[in-house]
């Protein structure tokens, strides 16, 4: 038989897909060993042990100095600039999508600036962030919103093009003017798809939201990673990246739940 | 004067001529099938009866007026595939049409006004035999049951005059009779005027009160787009043939070889 067609069976499925975890874990834990066992002191590779004791500090223990509870502050902190960030980029996305989609005037005129906005290096003007809103919430959001939107409004703006003419021309002819044509057919039909374009920014909304709390934050977890970095403090760094991609993980998941019990129709195939 | 007028009608895109020199008047409540080889803008002139096509010289008229030129609610339309909207159940679809009309800014009923409505489009389902799936979502109907959707949503709005485009082109032969029976019962019922594009002959033979066979009577093999179709049978329905159907259907099968080579 081909390869091409030979399909694992269940078991044989999630066998194959946690192995590569197992290998990384085991080489992992392997190394660490090794250097531990030359020099308790290590730091570069530190063991189980080190990182739970590492979370157990950050996490269930008041800091010293502030009495706060370091991770859960600097979650808290991040979730909530990433929460606005990509919020406010989607509602953006969502309007100028529309529109753009939608009124062949308004795409003429605003269509080449998203498209060149787009391709603007979101990092690249982070300084001027900085000078302009100053080192507050505000730069660390908006970079979020700069890095996200431009790329998510031409996707919404995309997605109302590929709905099909025929349905254009059949809501006209049951009498929509412009405003319920947007609001009763390219609205409702472009929501899910809005879900599945903040699912895909996610990733470059962590990516900024890290990049600009390294740089100017007093808490956060890209702060953190990038604070306790100068001490080779790997026994946090792990932990917290390890918590990071779990925050991910969950954003996506109820992202993809939700879309599926708020539109059933987009999901079962029925677009 | 006749409901719909046509005279000396052209449409051409850049040197491409697809209609030439077209001419006809139709009477409130005609059914007239267009037939004809692909090509040869029989659907080009059904996107000028609703609007979302101009015509490049002659004239276009309803009743004496020109048409508007962009698809309004006295013009239902029913295509192929794709009239019915994903995201509304099959009651809500019926229902669209009627918000849209009665509620500019909002566009959705509530309340008294709603249950009212709701009643007229009950009926309008209970007609085109979808009332046992009056809650279910497009995508969970077969092709036939979404074509009866897309006429019950278009019927509702009590439009002028209906367009179809190639509506059963995708249905199975047993399921397309039924639909015929459909068709013609509510247009006796409604008396509305109805326009039907087909590729299927037999079916505009049948179906309506007037056949109307787009064709080109002239062909350059070294230049096709240089001549256009026009009308060439404008025949009512019912003092036909078979033999006038065999001829038809042969000069029609002549012009899409044409078109094709």
């Amino acid at each position: 038989m081909r390869l091409i067609n030979r399909t694992p069976g269940r078991l044989a499925a999630t066998a194959l897909g946690v192995l590569p975890f197992l290998i990384l874990v085991l080489i992992y834990g392997l190394a660490s060993q090794q250097r531990l066992a030359e020099n308790p002191n290590d730091k570069l590779l530190p063991g189980l042990e080190q990182m739970t004791a590492a979370v157990d500090r950050m996490a269930f223990q008041e800091d010293r100095r502030t009495g706060d509870y370091l991770m859960w502050v600097d979650t808290v902190a991040s979730l909530e600039r990433l929460g606005m960030g990509i919020g406010i980029a989607a509602v953006m996305a969502l309007v100028v999508g529309l529109v753009n989609g939608i009124l062949p005037l308004v795409r003429a005129n605003l269509a080449p600036l998203v498209s060149t906005l787009s391709m603007v290096p979101p990092l690249a003007i982070l300084p001027i962030l900085f000078i302009v809103f100053g080192l507050g919430e505000l730069s660390k959001v908006m970079l979020i919103v700069i890095g996200t939107a431009p790329i998510m409004m031409r996707d919404v703006a995309q997605r109302v093009r590929e709905l099909p003419t025929e349905q254009l021309i059949k809501v006209q002819t049951l009498g929509a003017n412009s405003w319920q044509v947007v609001t009763r057919m390219a609205l409702p039909q472009v929501l899910p798809r809005l879900i599945d374009a903040v699912r895909l920014s996610l990733g470059p909304a962590w990516l900024f939201l890290i990049a600009a709390e390294a740089i100017a934050s007093t808490e956060g977890l890209g702060y953190r990673i990038f604070l306790v970095r100068r001490y080779l403090a790997m026994d946090v760094i792990l932990p917290y990246v390890i918590w990071i991609t779990v925050l991910a993980i969950v954003i996506d998941q109820c992202l993809r739940l939700a879309n599926r019990r708020l539109f059933p129709w987009y999901n079962a195939g029925g677009h | 004067m006749s409901f719909i007028s046509v005279n000396k009608l052209w449409k051409e895109y850049g040197d491409q001529v697809v209609l030439e020199n077209l001419n006809l008047e139709i009477n409130e409540g005609e059914f007239c099938t267009l037939v004809g080889a692909s090509g040869c803008g029989k659907s080009t002139f059904l996107k000028m009866l609703l609007g979302q096509e101009t015509l490049t010289r002659g004239e276009l008229l309803l009743e004496g007026e020109t048409f508007p030129e962009e698809p309004d609610r006295n013009r239902g339309i029913v295509f192929q595939r794709y009239s019915v909207f994903p995201h509304l159940t099959v009651r809500q679809n019926v229902l669209m049409g009627l918000e849209l009309e009665q509620k500019p800014v909002l566009g959705k009923l509530f309340g008294k006004a709603r249950k009212e409505a709701l009643a007229r489009v009950d009926e309008m389902l209970e007609s085109v035999g979808l009332t046992a799936s009056a809650d279910k979502w497009p995508h969970e109907l077969s092709g036939g049951m979404q074509q009866r959707l897309a006429i019950a949503q278009s019927l509702i709005m009590r439009p002028r005059v209906l367009l179809l485009d190639e509506p059963f082109g995708a249905l199975d032969p047993g399921i397309r009779k039924d639909m015929h029976e459909l068709l013609l019962k509510l247009w006796r019922e409604i008396g509305i005027t109805i326009f039907m594009v087909t590729h299927d002959l037999q079916e505009g033979f049948f179906l309506g009160t007037r056949l109307l066979v787009f064709d080109k009577t002239r062909n350059d093999p070294h230049a096709p787009g240089a001549y256009g179709a026009t009308i060439t049978y404008d025949l009512p329905i019912g003092n036909t043939d078979e033999k006038l159907l065999r001829d038809i259907d042969q000069s029609v099968a002549n012009t899409a070889r044409h078109q094709a080579n």
